[in-house]
């Protein structure tokens, strides 16, 4: 079992005192040094997340503001309805590409005073970037740390609904999601408040600190797709399963049909069918297979129909649990088979989530 | 009880071999929640995988320490791999080895030896 080496030059989270005081496990992840765990361990972590309140420290995604303007500006990036979002709300998108791909995956809210987006981290040069060369007045917030933390209170905010909070003399900006597929909230605040406020809240017996480890098990349990596993630069929002991330508005025969990279591909996906599709599989043993294993329709011989985006053990199902990307024509009610260490070893297809989400609409 | 290099305890009774990991690897491992077991009867040379393990977040594997037979596997881990958090030392053995040369156990570190080893 060998030791994982530390790389260098990573950047440090602002809370990082704090993670190691909380006694985080940290590893490389887009160039930051990010906690994976604490000492109750990733499985701790996911049935507490679920059963009580977790506290996780995302600063290391691209928070962006743009002037309220840019909306138009950003449906032409994104297959999106983002004009037709309303003040107080944010929504799903997807930068494509030219091939129909996808650049990245955002969350874009329309506040009061401007348009606040949430990138990747791993991704997050690329979205400026790409942003500045089409939209002008693009600044990347450097001075706010953010997390997500399931909340008790903060009652009158639904699913996907966003405001400004005061909080001991700072704006914290705030919203109601949080990609684990549990009521969440995500909690931008100012740099120099950040220690304050996580400490607040962790205060509350109800809240513990949780990794990146849990974290994506329980995006994985909720259905959640991670850019570059389930979606990079050629699978298609359709394939990936987002197409209903795709308003009317910018669809064939909606008031502002395509006009975003890729659409012609995008729309006649969303016509016909695309060529691959994503499907949610549940290993009918104990083996989790993990991202990369190669699936097949048969238990031996025939061609490859597809691999593993994303697999590992979901806590909450007792069981592992994996996303797919296959062969469209492949018969959905199928056994399948992925080569395991040289096994070919049964799943069963099943609808996503593989858990309920707990989403307070 | 010997230890090797990869966090393996191995405890020597005739010419079987108990082989498990160490309450070191198993809290480096996190929470297991599958384990692959080698099959009975298998000749197994000194370096190969036999064991998979498995955490929430990754796979890892163990060894063959010693080249011989696999004589006797832990059925217990195929239905509680949690065992190997709870009892890595006791109720956690993986399997039993049957060696030819018992003065083979002699290069591996003794326990001040590992607990230098992991920095103890």
């Amino acid at each position: 079992m060998a030791e994982n080496a530390t790389a260098p030059m990573l950047t440090a989270l602002p809370l990082a005192d704090l993670h190691a005081e909380l006694g985080a496990k940290c590893v490389p992840f887009a160039g930051w040094s990010m906690p994976v765990q604490y000492p109750q361990g990733v499985m701790a972590e996911h049935l507490w997340t679920r059963a009580h309140a977790g506290l996780f420290d995302v600063s290391h995604m691209g928070q962006l503001r743009l002037p309220k303007s840019a909306r138009e500006g950003l449906e032409a990036l994104i297959p999106a309805d983002l004009l037709g979002l309303p003040e107080g709300r944010q929504r799903y998108g997807i930068f494509t590409n030219a091939t129909g791909g996808a650049l990245d995956d955002l969350m874009v809210a329309h506040r009061v005073g401007d348009i606040f987006v949430v990138v990747n981290a791993a991704r997050h040069a690329h979205d400026v970037a790409h942003l500045r060369a089409h939209i002008a007045g693009v600044e990347a917030v450097s001075d706010r740390a953010l997390l997500a933390a399931l909340v008790p209170g903060v009652a009158a905010m639904r699913f996907m609904h966003v405001a400004v909070l005061r909080w001991q003399g700072a704006d914290l900006w705030i919203s109601r999601s949080g990609y684990t597929g549990e009521d969440g909230f995500e909690i931008s605040v100012p740099v120099a408040q950040a220690e304050g406020f996580a400490r607040a809240l962790l205060a509350d017996a109800r809240v513990a600190p949780i990794g990146l480890g849990a974290r994506d098990s329980l995006r994985l349990e909720a259905g959640l797709p991670l850019y570059c596993q389930e979606m990079d630069e050629t699978i298609t929002p359709v394939e990936a399963g987002q197409g209903w991330s795709i308003g009317r508005a910018r669809r064939a025969g909606g008031a502002r049909a395509g006009g975003f990279p890729g659409a012609a591909i995008i729309l006649e996906q969303l016509a016909h069918g695309a060529p691959r599709r994503r499907v949610g599989l549940r290993p009918e043993g104990r083996a989790p297979m993990r991202a990369g294993v190669a699936l097949f329709a048969a238990a031996a011989g025939g061609a490859q129909i597809g691999a593993i985006t994303s697999g590992g053990f979901g806590p909450s199902l007792g069981g592992p649990m994996a996303i797919g990307l296959i062969d469209a024509a492949t018969d959905t009610d199928s056994v399948l088979f992925g080569d395991l260490r040289g096994k070919r070893l049964a799943l069963q297809q099943v609808s996503l989530p593989f858990v309920p989400p707990g989403y307070k609409r | 009880m010997k230890y090797t290099e990869d966090h393996e305890w191995l405890s020597l009774d005739g010419d079987i071999v108990t082989v498990g990991i160490t309450e070191y690897a198993a809290t480096q491992l996190g929470d297991v929640v599958f384990v692959e077991l080698p099959e009975l009867e298998t000749q197994v040379a000194r370096g190969d995988e036999i064991v998979v393990i498995e955490s929430v977040k990754a796979a890892s594997d163990i060894v063959a320490p010693l080249d011989g037979e696999i004589v006797e596997i832990n059925e217990a881990l195929v239905d509680d791999p949690a065992l190997v958090n709870d009892d890595p030392t006791g109720a956690a053995w993986f399997f039993k080895i049957k060696i030819e040369d018992d003065a083979a156990l002699d290069e591996f570190m003794d326990e001040d030896e590992y607990k230098e080893h992991i920095g103890e």
